[in-house]
């Protein structure tokens, strides 16, 4: 394609390498971007990925984002109790969002403020607490500031790699945050003491533009590699099967 | 002569008493029994706890002073993330909360339906919720020294539910592609009360649907209450979807004491019958 890719498909295709090595496992993806990306996966590097409609059917193929008179094949079933068998045994890597995360993979959807009396209640910690102890769990951040880029969290939901290992072994064994994939590049925690690091930048973002970005200091690699761009195939796939009312665009604000 | 177990609303709030621990089945705005929830709101019944992956039913409770603390792992509208009425009330610190992770408070119902005083789980280390909640405990297994988190009982003295179809005797059927944990909530509940669509005869559950869809079953309720719309304006498909407008509505109701009596008026205190006319009227766009 002669078009240069949007910003919001280079973030599916950073989703979509979360997956990379997961097999069949369960992709519990949260918001538009992280769906395509782990439908994109599914389709083209990982095609032993297990995903939802979204509610209680596991899909055989995947069906046009935003069409809900689309047939579907539905190859099992998901309720949400089945849901959290999963979630506790295991086979599952979720992308969530991050209302707040700080440097070691700590994440916050639950309030804003003193949780005894938060200034914002959000949602609730929801499943994160047993998401991040149980599974790998990566995170989706449209909105890249210092506001979401936190010293520390107020309310920490998803567990990041300093709280697990002051909880013992139990929270440790099976708990891995890894990647941050925001509109400005990717992160992970792959440092000696599992500070956050830049993975990799999107084209065009520079070092500084992302450390002013962040509230605390990134780990920076030397070279800083450029994200990888989406092929002619991924793109086609993003436009023609996956989503082609293109609702991947509405949800990076800029 | 079999027990028939139907009930009103009306029926079943005179079964409840102040400071009750009364479990809420569904599922955020999915298929929650709104016109026993009405009913409570109308009533002059007050310092409850409120057990639920919660919705609007938590929203409303808060809303109206009723709930007194919420036991939850969310509170959300589903296409609308973020309960207004929950919200304001946890700002204004006018309720207790108990937040737990979502597979937390499974697991606490089951601990309760299996009349053990707690179950344990990985779910909860490290996370806020130990500290949020402070008298919860971790627990050492005697077999290889794994430290869980023990995850207390949450015993209910009611659940109400509501289901697409019941039969008098209180066997409750879903349609839908998931019952949640309605099932679970029964059997953590002293008494369970289940609203449902329709009552039908109880031949007639497999006449289109599979056994499979008989999920709670009469050994768990006490009472049954037709209540068609009764999940309006959350939704109970295959019946009805969501009402995305009326919930809109709803949401912008929080913005202040005028607006939330203005939508109370207009959407809690009326008469059941009336409800169903408006709930049917406006699922068809008419408003």
């Amino acid at each position: 394609m002669s078009d240069a890719p949007t910003l919001a498909e280079i973030c599916v295709v950073a989703c979509a390498e979360a997956f990379r090595g997961d097999g069949e496992i369960l992709t519990s993806p949260i918001g538009v971007i992280p769906t395509l990306g782990a439908r994109l996966a599914a389709l083209t590097f990982e095609p032993d990925l297990v995903y939802t409609d979204g509610d209680a059917l596991q899909l055989g193929a995947p069906v046009p984002l935003g069409d809900e008179h689309a047939p579907k094949i539905v190859e099992a079933w998901m309720p949400f109790g089945k849901m959290f068998d999963v979630v506790w045994s295991g086979r599952r890597h979720v992308i969530m969002g991050a209302t707040q995360i700080d440097r070691f993979g700590n994440q916050n959807i639950a309030c804003i403020g003193p949780w005894a009396r938060p200034k914002v209640q959000l949602l609730g910690v929801r499943g994160a607490p047993g998401n991040t102890v149980n599974d790998p769990t990566s995170y989706w951040v449209p909105n890249h500031s210092p506001r979401v880029f936190v010293p520390a969290v107020d309310c920490v939901s998803g567990v990041g790699y300093d709280r697990a290992a002051a909880a013992g072994p139990t929270a440790s064994q099976f708990h891995e945050v890894r990647h941050v994939i925001s509109n400005l590049g990717v992160f992970d925690f792959e440092t000696d003491d599992h500070s956050m690091r830049i993975r990799s930048l999107h084209p065009g973002v520079t070092l500084d533009a992302v450390q002013a970005a962040t509230g605390f200091e990134l780990v920076v690699p030397d070279p800083v590699p450029t994200t990888r761009l989406p092929t002619d195939e991924d793109r086609r796939l993003l436009r023609d099967v996956l989503d082609p009312a293109g609702q991947r665009e509405g949800e990076i604000r800029t | 002569m079999s027990a028939d177990k139907r009930l009103t609303e009306d029926d079943v709030v005179a079964e409840l008493r102040d400071g009750m621990t009364i479990g809420i089945g569904g599922w955020g705005s999915r298929r929650k029994p709104m016109s026993i929830v009405r009913a409570i709101l109308r009533s002059s019944l007050s310092d409850l706890t409120i057990v639920s992956y919660g919705g609007p039913d938590v929203g409303m409770l808060c809303a109206s002073g009723q709930a007194r603390k919420v036991v939850y792992g969310f509170v959300s509208l589903d296409s609308i993330p973020l309960e207004p009425h929950f919200r304001a009330a946890r700002q204004a610190g006018t309720i207790e909360a108990m937040e737990l992770d979502e597979g937390m408070l499974q697991w606490g119902l089951r601990a309760a339906a299996m009349r053990v005083s707690f179950l344990p789980c990985r779910a909860g280390l490290g996370s806020a919720i130990m500290e949020n909640n402070p008298d919860l405990r971790t627990v050492v297994s005697p077999y290889d020294g794994q430290e869980l988190v023990a995850m207390p009982a949450l015993p209910l003295d009611v659940a109400l539910l509501h289901a697409n179809r019941a039969d008098r005797r209180g066997n409750a059927q879903y349609l839908g592609p998931d019952w949640y944990f309605d099932d679970v909530y029964a059997m953590a509940a002293e008494r369970t009360f289940v609203s449902c669509e329709r009552v039908i005869d109880t031949e007639d559950f497999t006449a289109h649907a599979s056994e499979q869809t008989i999920k709670v079953s009469r050994l768990w309720t006490d009472g049954v209450v037709e209540a068609p719309f009764g999940a309006h304006f959350t939704h109970c498909v295959p019946d009805y979807p969501r009402d995305e407008a009326l919930q809109r509505d709803y949401a912008a109701s929080a913005k202040d004491a005028d607006a939330w009596a203005a939508f109370r008026a207009r959407w809690v205190d009326v008469p059941e019958p009336d409800y169903r006319r408006l709930a049917e009227a406006s699922l068809g766009g008419a408003r």
